[in-house]
């Protein structure tokens, strides 16, 4: 074990607690959120941090098969955002 | 000090920053009192957070394996509809008057999520809006 490896497993540990953390608090913003504009922001936060664990998870295993995975949930979750919003705006999704 | 350090130590300053920008990105989320300045932080975490994030991945498979980069397409797709999908909730934000109504823009009536055809008020006006 040398410096650099000892380095990278700390800051692998401290990236998972955050990004954790911060779902946590994204999730806080969902079940608060006054109007719905927050609750659709808070959806999507969720979703990109979502990627975010799933990309540190590839890096904690050492292993590259959860590339798919994380490109299609940041693809769905774009979609699913823009057809909320979509929704508010103009009461239908596909006019 | 060999080239498989400074990738390791490259790899774990990537992995903070990203850590830092998401953190400090869910704490602005709940901390901020007013909903067109909640859309600001984690807007910081759909490119900065994230990207340094994929961008660690891609120094580790550079330096522990066979380099591959194609986290790129990940991080592609998220720099280009981060701003979309932010303008479409500012769009639903000044939609259902959820922050101060933005002034009147030069050279028109009003701005063109406020004008709603009669036909769509029935479904986009629905009991218990916070519309008036």
């Amino acid at each position: 074990m040398s410096f650099a490896t000892d380095l990278l497993n700390i800051a692998l540990v401290i990236a998972f607690v955050s990004v954790a953390v911060s779902q946590v608090l994204s999730m806080v913003r969902l079940v608060i959120g006054p109007d719905t504009g927050t609750r659709i922001l808070a959806l999507d936060t969720m979703v990109v941090n979502a990627i975010g664990l799933i990309v540190l998870l590839g890096i904690a295993q050492g292993t590259n098969i959860y590339f798919e995975v994380a490109l299609i949930i940041a693809m769905l979750g774009f979609v699913s955002t823009v057809a909320y919003a979509r929704f508010i705006l103009r009461g239908d999704i596909i006019e | 000090m060999t080239l498989q350090d400074i990738g390791a130590i490259a790899t774990a300053l990537c992995l903070l920053i990203g850590a830092g920008f998401t953190l400090v990105g869910a704490i602005g989320l709940v901390k901020f009192n007013d909903s067109m300045t909640r859309l600001h932080a984690p807007t910081k975490v759909g490119t900065v957070g994230v990207g340094a994030l994929l961008l660690a991945s891609i120094l580790y498979s550079l330096t522990y394996k066979y380099g591959s980069a194609h986290e790129i397409l990940i991080m592609a797709f998220l720099f280009v509809t981060a701003p979309i999908s932010a303008n479409f909730i500012a769009k639903v934000n000044i939609h259902r008057r959820s922050c101060e109504t933005p002034p009147e823009p030069p050279q028109d009536d009003t701005w063109g999520t406020l004008n709603v055809p009669e036909a769509d008020k029935a479904v986009s006006n629905p009991v218990g809006s916070t519309q008036s």
